[in-house]
């Protein structure tokens, strides 16, 4: 399993240089990834303005959305920031979608909340064809676009995820959540008759340090505020400590996580450097040892 | 704190002892409507893990419980006069009342304010507070008071039920199966002391509506109950205490605190008892609540830390005992089973337990499982057997050398149908890697029933030759046998190749599809052109001539493709056969097609090679099949000789999704065989050979279709 950090973007107040100083510092330390997450009505970053920004900064991590509010955007418009990021940085960019959980979000885009799923559905069957094609270029780097993931939890969300995209995200949680989400996503995978496996991609969030971890909690409880009381027990699930998150990476990979991507609750470096420790103990795999297509992942161990 | 409690049940005198014990500063007082002395119900069971808790929590009140306790560790199941015990399945009883004069006894001592007769109308009623813990019960006036912020659903059961007690001291934890002129009853019974033990009967709708129970008084409940189990009573009496007929209601609450107001027990969530009584739950969330208290100082944090310490564990509990009430709503369709069979069944309802743990808990009781699994299969009686994944499964003059068979995914499988040297030694490979029986496809009929360019066919000698080469190469080299999945794509054809996505049509000029009627799979699929009967003869040629072929090439067994949306399956659901000639219109019409191609396919192929269908158990969308058309359809083919049926679900329609999850098709298939009584091959993500073991033991399936390990668990 890779490990990355993710981007202190979604932080309200984060200042440009900090995100942009994070991005250099965790391309130099043991991060597989960058990832950014979205929401519009909020004090925080356009993720994939972010990760256009953390791309000219970096040479060797993959920049992925876990996720971006795919219905939001225009389809065509979606197709082509993502071309580009993905030709600027070299094909390191890792498309995550979802329809994500907040209302306000599609009120503040004027976008209809209740068909999400149908335009979600739309949009990630148009995606590919739109990069294969390349008629709106730039031509994608790799064949096929760059690697599309597909969030949610309904039966159809994992549906969609396996008729359209190359793998999953998963919303967070303990490795015993991420494990039953895995196996749902795995058994729609065969079910839908793709070959290989899924990509199976997972985040979490931590605050390091007793500086960290008053103002860690609140932010989890502000930025998950929508979900009322369940706010309190996502804030709760806050890593918090070294050990935590050693115990959080070790479950999701021993649930079978390709890749799981850790995002701070506070917009310090201190806070990378604090993850850079705890992660650079832990010896995982770098990028460099990672496939480059699609194509090349293996499909599970056939004799 | 000054903490009120509601409800001076099990739950809320444990919660109130324990919290004041932690902190004996906190002013606690218990309200409850009914007097000390009186109780509802009879014993109350724990399992030895919930007992450990109990020792851990309290000390004082576990030592007076435990010396009361009724303890066994094994199950009977009585079941067309024949009674077999599986032991090794630890469990402890004691009498209800008995618990609570332990725990009022308890409180007092504590210092803790007990009020009984104290009947509230309004929570107004209540006055001040720091903390109010509502543990009154599945009508909860805190719940429904607030019922907007807890927002909880009640799912009421269609069984019916009845809690009575018997003046008999049963040996163990007993489930009984008795059926009469009326239907089939199950009874759950145990002891609890030396003299009583309790009994719940339970029956299907149906059979409580036919045995006139419905309006039946107290006593004639009672009478015609000891005359259904007057064999198991031995002229014991039954006993009633205001006992009525009742269906089970599955509480869940969405959320478990709401400011200082907290949900315990019954009052937040109830699960069925069969799988263990609603006090341990509710004793147990006293525990982590009072833990909870005496860790955070913040009682917001406190309250969130019990529910999310809590509600995970309850939500698996409650998935568990969904399974189990709703094999016990639907027990009759398991009465063709042998006794040995039928406890397995019983036994691993819920999927908490499996053939693993029946074998670890009681060797020998796993030994005979095996050996019957054995006898029945070979019709030998089996002294030394094996586990039931590798027992032979005979079907017509094959014989499968073992219970497991591989399915195989591959990118470019084929070009013109043709399958490639890849793909030939994938298979080859899956072969040699244990499996008993190795399935090719969906392999199409004709160029166009192909699904992508890369999907293989076998429509042309050259193919055959292809494909006789690979079973020759299989069977010279392995046991395994080998069978082909003839299939035409239908309205799901000349999509682009599955590696990035599936159902995205081809650019450009591809192939003309043909559906039943000209309804596209999804928005951006070819409009499907609608079959004519020249269409609908030619099809059914295409499959005769691909049998035809795969007889030619060898094959051991053959598999039509009548479900996940594809030519067959589309005539046969109403979601997408909307054709008015004979072809379209009611079920039979619908099946008319698909059964008239098995037909025509089974003529031709050798009587002795055994033919499949694969069918879809439910379209998983309102308004489109359901899983009684499916067995319907399972009859059909049964009675017209087809020897497997191969279960699947969903996909009619891009919006058909089932249940994902290991295993997410064993229900269907368990439906499938055991109502149509026709043999199933199930998969739906089976990745262990305990998984196979469990599926094949409990008759949910005949064959079952694994799925490679993930790379991290190769070694």
């Amino acid at each position: 399993m890779y490990v990355g950090a993710g981007l202190p973007a979604g932080i309200p107040g984060a200042d440009g240089q900090i995100v942009l100083e994070w991005a250099r510092r965790a391309d130099a330390g043991p991060f597989s990834s960058l990832g950014v997450v979205d929401r519009l009505a909020y004090d925080s970053y356009e993720p994939l303005s972010a990760l256009a920004a953390a791309a000219a900064v970096t040479s060797r991590v993959r920049l992925a959305t876990t996720i971006v509010i795919g219905p939001l955007r225009n389809t065509s418009l979606l197709a082509k920031m993502a071309a580009s990021i993905d030709a600027l940085s070299a094909g390191r960019l890792v498309l995550g979608l979802s329809v994500g959980a907040r209302e306000e979000d599609y009120t503040a885009a004027g976008i209809d909340y209740h068909s999400r799923g149908r335009r979600l559905e739309e949009q990630l069957a148009e995606l590919r064809s739109l990069w294969e094609e390349g008629t709106i270029g730039p031509r994608a780097v790799r064949p096929g676009g760059p690697l599309l993931l597909v969030g949610g939890q309904s039966n159809q969300g994992f549906a969609r995820m396996a008729r359209y995209a190359d793998g999953y995200v998963h919303g967070g949680g303990p490795p015993r959540s991420f494990a039953r989400a895995a196996a749902q996503a795995r058994a729609a995978w065969i079910d839908a008759g793709r070959p290989g496996r899924p990509q199976l991609w997972a985040q979490g969030y931590f605050a390091l340090g007793d500086d960290a971890i008053r103002s860690g909690i609140d932010y989890m409880k502000d930025y998950y505020a929508f979900a009322g009381s369940f706010a309190g027990r996502i804030a709760a699930g806050l890593l918090t400590s070294p050990q935590a998150i050693v115990q959080f990476i070790r479950g999701y990979e021993e649930a079978g996580c390709d890749e799981v991507i850790l995002f701070p609750a506070v917009a310090d470096l201190t806070q990378l450097e604090r993850l850079t420790d705890v992660v650079g103990h832990m010896g995982r795999r770098t990028s460099a040892e990672r496939p480059d297509t699609i194509d090349s992942i293996p499909g599970g161990v056939w004799p | 704190m000054k903490i009120i409690i509601l409800g001076g049940g099990p739950a809320g005198l444990y919660s109130g002892l324990l919290i004041k014990k932690a902190n004996p500063a906190h002013d606690i007082t218990i309200i409850e409507r009914n007097p000390a002395d009186v109780t509802y119900g009879w014993g109350v069971v724990f399992s030895d893990r919930t007992l450990a808790s109990f020792q851990l929590a309290d000390y004082k009140t576990y030592e007076q419980i435990a010396s009361q306790f009724v303890i066994w560790d094994a199950i009977d199941v009585t079941y067309r006069d024949e009674t077999i015990r599986c032991g090794g399945h630890v469990i402890a009883s004691i009498a209800r009342k008995l618990l609570l004069n332990i725990l009022q006894r308890r409180c007092a001592e504590l210092g803790i304010t007990l009020l009984f007769n104290y009947e509230l109308q309004s929570l107004a009623d209540i006055g001040e507070y720091d903390l109010l813990i509502a543990a009154d019960g599945i009508n909860s006036l805190v719940r429904r008071t607030y019922a907007g912020h807890f927002k909880p659903g009640i799912e009421q059961g269609t069984a019916r039920y009845i809690w009575l007690g018997a003046e008999k001291a049963l040996d163990t934890f007993t489930f009984i199966f008795r059926e009469n002129e009326h239907g089939l009853f199950e009874v759950h019974a145990y002891p609890f002391n030396g003299t009583t033990s309790t009994f719940i009967i339970e029956c299907e709708e149906q059979t409580w509506l036919k045995s006139g129970l419905e309006g039946a008084s107290e006593a004639e409940s009672l009478a015609y109950c000891e005359r259904l189990l007057a064999r198991d009573l031995g002229g014991a009496r039954l006993l009633s205490n205001n006992s009525r007929w009742i269906s089970f209601a599955t509480l869940k609450t969405q959320h478990w605190h709401y400011g200082r107001i907290v949900l315990l027990g019954d009052a937040a969530h109830t699960a069925h008892f069969s799988i263990g009584s609603g006090t341990k739950l509710a004793m147990e969330d006293a525990i982590a609540l009072a833990g909870a208290l005496e860790q955070h100082s913040d009682l917001e944090e406190a309250l969130t830390a019990y529910e999310m310490e809590r509600k995970p564990v309850i939500e698996l509990f409650q998935r568990a005992s969904r399974q189990s009430q709703s094999y016990f709503e639907t027990a009759s369709r398991y009465l063709r089973l042998d006794p040995m069979q039928f406890t397995f069944n019983l036994l691993t309802r819920s999927g908490r337990i499996t053939y693993n743990d029946l074998k670890l808990r009681d060797a020998r009781f796993g030994d005979a499982v095996d050996r019957r699994f054995s006898c029945h299969a070979s019709s030998l009686a089996a002294m030394v057997a094996p586990p039931p994944m590798f027992t032979p499964l005979t079907l017509r003059s094959i014989t499968l050398p073992n219970r497991v068979a591989l399915a195989p995914r591959i990118a470019c499988a084929a070009r013109d149908g043709l399958p490639g040297d890849s793909y030939a030694n994938h298979l080859i490979r899956c072969a040699t890697a244990g499996a008993g029986l190795i399935i090719a496809g969906p392999v199409a009929v004709s160029a166009d029933g192909r699904i992508t360019p890369e999907c293989p066919g076998i429509y042309t000698e050259e193919h055959m030759d292809a494909w006789a080469k690979i079973v020759q190469s299989i069977h010279k080299s392995t046991p395994a046998r080998i069978g082909i999945l003839l299939n035409h794509a239908g309205r799901r054809g000349a999509a682009r190749p599955r590696v990035r996505g599936v159902d995205r049509a081809l650019p450009g000029a591809s192939w003309q599809v043909i559906a039943p009627s000209p309804l596209p799979y999804t928005p951006r699929s070819q409009v499907p052109r609608e079959m004519q009967r020249e269409d609908v003869e030619r099809v059914r040629d295409d499959f005769v001539r691909a049998a035809h072929m795969a007889q030619q090439a060898g094959f051991d067994l053959l598999q039509l493709h009548f479900a996940h949306g594809y030519l067959l399956a589309s005539f046969l659901s109403p979601l997408t056969n909307r054709r008015g000639d004979e072809y379209g219109g009611d079920f039979e019409k619908r099946a008319r097609f698909p059964l008239e191609v098995f037909d025509a396919v089974r003529a031709v192929w050798p009587q002795e090679k055994p033919l499949s269908a694969v069918i879809c158990a439910s379209d998983c969308v309102r308004g489109g099949a359901t899983v009684e058309e499916a067995i319907a359809l399972a009859r059909m083919l049964r009675s017209r000789g087809c020897d497997i049926a191969s279960v699947l679900a969903g996909q009619t329609t891009p919006e058909g999704a089932p249940e994902y999850g290991r295993g997410f098709l064993t229900p269907y298939s368990d439906r499938v065989r055991n109502e149509a009584g026709i043999a199933t091959v199930v998969g739906g993500y089976l990745t262990t050979s305990d998984e196979v073991n469990t599926i094949l033991a409990g008759r949910r399936a005949d064959l079952c279709i694994m799925e490679p390990p993930a790379p991290s668990m190769s070694s």
